[in-house]
């Protein structure tokens, strides 16, 4: 068994949500661990879509959308200093994005689900419109005859979520952070002045822990008094060829990457822990993909994959902390990739200190504790 | 590089390639017939721009693309030679046009 080590905060999961606050705790002088599984682990941070998006988010939740115009805010800035630190240039672009309506219909739902977004009490503002085809044709001259109108945000924006996840953990590793792969958490065992936790690679002593493992939250957070009501839900992709670069806004659901490839996703199923693609899903998102761009039809698909998102019953992040346990706090959200900046450059801080601040009240998981209907 | 075996039952067929005129035989692969015209690099790569060419003609390494007949990113392999067909070599991205 390996000797236990001595860490200021044992981060648990080596995802982009557990790297993040790995390399903004690193580089503030903490001594940080982070526990991570092995490469058959389901791993979102390697199957996820790379939007960092901000259009459409907190329906019911106002603090999320202002949560998450932060990190959109913060991005350049996070991405410049991940490349100064790294050398690595993880091509954050914020071009504004597009959600692509292919009936009057579709548009007038669209239309109706912002009105209620932006109309919520202590709604953080920010701009956003709504688009005539003829509009968005100057946007996107190739758009097919079926696309009527659109909805554009100009805080939408993209990037390589490969390379953002290789350069959080090439900083976090240049700044001191110990990586232990092959450390699965079996228990989690509370001991004067910290943790022990006791894993398949040996024990690891902690002052802190932060559990951001994912789906695997759900099994982590009753040991430190916790609760991660989070289930899998599946996402698809598809992957054409390298094209030159035509497609200057990410669309909901297409993307082209900084090196050309094109990128078809966003597509949602329940289907527990099973990450197979299914030529159903896949087939009906690359159809609606051709009814919005004619000519990605000519296009060669050369991959697909499939991936579990880790969500909520309301879709929300959640931030918590132990009230029986102090120190053990806790993340989880399905947008690891446009929180990244609050988790590396807001989050990371305030874990640092003794206790989660009040403005992250809202995220905790005590909002689904209410009693069931009679 | 290449050499052909003799075979005098084979018909002669031109095609174009890069808009020139090269000689094969019917029933020759695009790719085999680009390898026996002695050329041996058919695109480059995408991001890299390094040049590929025909490797495992057996449709399996995605090295041997070109257009064929205004289609790109043809497997050169896959794809039997036909008399006048026109077929072009690839360099970097192609363009995503309808």
């Amino acid at each position: 068994m390996a000797p236990a080590r001595e860490h200021d905060v044992a981060v648990i999961g080596g995802g982009l949500v557990g790297s993040a606050i790995a390399w903004g705790l690193a580089r503030l002088g903490v001594r940080v661990a982070v526990l991570d599984e092995g490469d058959v682990a389901f791993r979102a941070s390697r199957g996820n879509f790379a939007l960092v998006w901000v259009q459409s988010k907190g329906l019911g939740m106002a603090p999320y959308a202002a949560w998450t115009k932060r990190s959109s805010d913060g991005w350049a800035g996070f991405a410049a200093l991940l490349r100064d630190e790294t050398g690595l240039d993880v091509a954050f672009q914020r071009p504004g994005g597009l959600h692509l309506c292919l009936s009057e219909a579709e548009l007038a739902t669209r239309h109706g689900f912002l009105m209620r977004l932006h109309n919520q009490p202590d709604m953080v503002p920010y701009a956003h419109e709504m688009l005539e085809r003829r509009a968005l044709e100057t946007l996107l001259p190739e758009i097919g005859p079926e696309v009527v109108g659109a909805s554009f945000c100009p805080l939408d924006g993209h990037c390589n979520s490969l390379r953002l996840l290789r350069a959080l953990h090439t900083g976090m590793q240049r700044n001191g952070t110990t990586y232990l792969a092959n450390h699965i958490v079996e228990r989690i065992v509370p001991e004067a002045g910290g943790f022990r936790l006791e894993t398949s690679g040996g024990a690891v002593r902690a002052g802190k822990i932060v559990l951001a493992a994912g789906n695997g939250n759900a099994r982590l957070a009753p040991m430190v008094g916790l609760a991660a009501p989070v289930r899998p839900q599946r996402g698809q992709i598809i992957a054409t060829e390298r094209v030159q670069p035509f497609l200057n806004h990410p669309i909901t659901t297409i993307r082209q990457t900084d090196e050309g490839s094109i990128l078809i996703g966003d597509s949602v199923e329940e289907a527990g822990f099973d990450d197979a693609v299914g030529l159903g899903v896949v087939s009906t998102m690359a159809d609606r993909a051709v009814r919005m761009l004619p000519l990605l039809g000519r296009l060669n698909v050369v991959r697909s994959w499939a991936a579990l998102r880790v969500m909520t019953q309301d879709g929300f992040p959640i931030y918590d902390q132990s009230a029986s346990c102090p120190g053990a706090f806790m993340t989880t959200c399905h947008s690891g990739v446009t929180l990244a900046a609050n988790h590396a450059l807001v989050l990371a801080p305030m874990l640092r200190d003794t206790a989660l601040p009040a403005e992250l009240a809202p995220f905790s998981a005590k909002r689904f504790d209410v009693p069931a209907a009679a | 590089m290449f050499r052909r075996l003799p075979d005098p039952a084979a018909a002669g067929v031109t095609i174009s390639v890069d808009g020139t005129p090269v000689a094969a035989r019917a029933g020759d692969s695009v790719a085999a017939a680009l390898l026996a015209a002695g050329i041996v690099v058919c695109r480059t790569t995408p991001v890299g721009e390094a040049p590929r060419g025909p490797y495992c003609m057996m449709g399996v390494c995605f090295d041997c693309l070109v257009a064929i007949d205004g289609m790109a990113s043809r497997q050169a392999c896959l794809v039997r030679v036909r008399a006048g067909m026109r077929v072009e070599t690839q360099h970097g991205k192609r363009r995503a046009a309808p």
